[in-house]
């Protein structure tokens, strides 16, 4: 049988970049929560997840799921030490915003707005694009998230002396590497597999 | 199997053992090691489903070579090399890297004031005689490829339903994004730690 990707009739798609609670509906038919086995939910990670249509359609390779996301709880919520969390989002959210990602960029740039506080700057880098200045420290993260999203990556050592210069060590800048690096994951998926949907 | 494949981020950022960059990442032991398991249930999985081992190899040798990363490049066509037999996939890849470089990310946002941002770039087709060589359902995967890479934001059903048309099962085309997106981000790691390693033995000279 020829399978067949869903063209879905979305009214009033998201058409900006907006910090707002949208949705995401999926190109491709997700497993039904129904056949889900023992092999599913261990791709799964956690139990909740398999109510996301975006995770029930990725669990279709689910050892390739639970690496990726055990590799993306670690780069963004093992803050013990190293970068804090908002600046993690903060690279996600440029990363996204660069790349196109309306979706990714709306629930990374609330992470960010929630643990940094600054949710006008948030809504700056949205509004006006990567460009934006957002101070020396944030506007170093930005930059160099932006240059390794670049294709082929941008990314060079003058990035690297300006996040020093803003007062990230090395740990740090490694965690930046990595929030921007996982994106060009996550932005990939989120993009072609499905869109947004407005906030319910 | 796990055991005999070494960690390839650092293999290819030249990270050694007790190095500045051994101990930042010997920090983050989950990201590393699930990064590693990532790479191997995409190149090394205990059942290849309906992607083979040399279309995997071959996809990511074209997102690499895109990337215009050549030690990156030359891993992953290593294995097919080795096979001797496919040698001449080598030679199609090398062309279709040529034909389909450019600069991203580019691509059209929707109807919207997001348009002031479109920014043009070329949609890439494999050549015909490629497509000859390599067949229907591995030129697909190409051209996929080249769309996640530079112009991500140009996806749409319709790309689907093309790699549908040309053999591709659902599960398998979760396996191709999986497989081009992870390459994208491991790249970006290599990329990012090799520059940090090198500034920070010469920090350290």
């Amino acid at each position: 049988m020829t399978e067949h990707a869903i063209i879905p009739e979305v009214a009033n798609p998201p058409v900006v970049f907006t910090q707002d609670e949208i949705g995401w509906t999926p190109w491709l038919q997700p497993l039904a929560e129904d056949d889900l086995t023992e092999r599913h939910l261990k791709g799964l990670v956690e139990a909740a997840r398999a109510k996301s249509p975006y995770f029930r359609l990725l669990v279709r390779d689910p050892e390739v799921l639970e690496a990726r996301t055990k590799t993306d709880k670690d780069i963004f919520y093992n803050t013990r030490s190293g970068l804090p969390r908002a600046e993690r989002e903060l690279a996600a959210t440029a990363a996204s915003r660069y790349n196109g990602c309306i979706f990714c960029a709306s629930v990374h740039s609330r992470f960010a707005s929630h643990h940094s506080k600054r949710g006008k700057d948030v809504q700056t880098l949205l509004d006006d694009g990567v460009e934006a200045d957002l101070g020396e420290r944030w506007n170093a993260i930005v930059a160099a998230s932006v240059a390794l999203t670049a294709t082929p990556p941008a990314f060079g050592e003058d990035h690297i002396a300006k996040l020093a210069a803003a007062g990230l060590d090395e740990l740090e800048i490694a965690d930046v590497i990595h929030g921007a690096a996982f994106f060009n994951w996550a932005n990939r998926l989120m993009l072609s597999l499905g869109e947004p949907t407005p906030a319910s | 199997m796990t055991l005999t494949s070494p960690d390839i981020i650092d293999l290819l950022a030249g990270i050694t053992a007790g190095s500045a960059l051994d101990r930042i990442r010997a920090q983050r032991p989950e990201t590393r090691e699930q990064a590693q398991k990532s790479y191997l249930s995409l190149f090394q999985p205990e059942d290849f489903g309906d992607v083979s081992e040399v279309e995997r190899h071959a996809i990511a040798s074209f997102v690499a070579g895109l990337h215009r990363q050549a030690d990156i490049y030359e891993f992953y066509t290593n294995p097919i090399e080795e096979g001797g037999a496919n040698r001449w996939l080598i030679e199609v890849l090398k062309a279709e890297i040529g034909a389909g470089r450019a600069t991203g990310p580019y691509g059209n946002y929707p109807i919207g004031p997001l348009n002031a941002e479109n920014a043009p770039g070329p949609t890439y087709r494999v050549s015909e005689a490629s497509r000859q060589a390599i067949g229907r359902k591995l030129s697909a995967a190409l051209e996929h490829a080249h769309l996640l890479v530079f112009h991500l934001r140009d996806a749409n059903p319709q790309a689907l339903q093309a790699l549908l048309d040309a053999g591709w099962t659902t599960n398998g085309i979760v396996t191709l994004s999986q497989l081009v997106s992870f390459v994208a981000f491991q790249i970006r790691v290599i990329a990012g730690l090799s520059l940090l390693s090198t500034a920070s033995k010469r920090a350290a000279a």
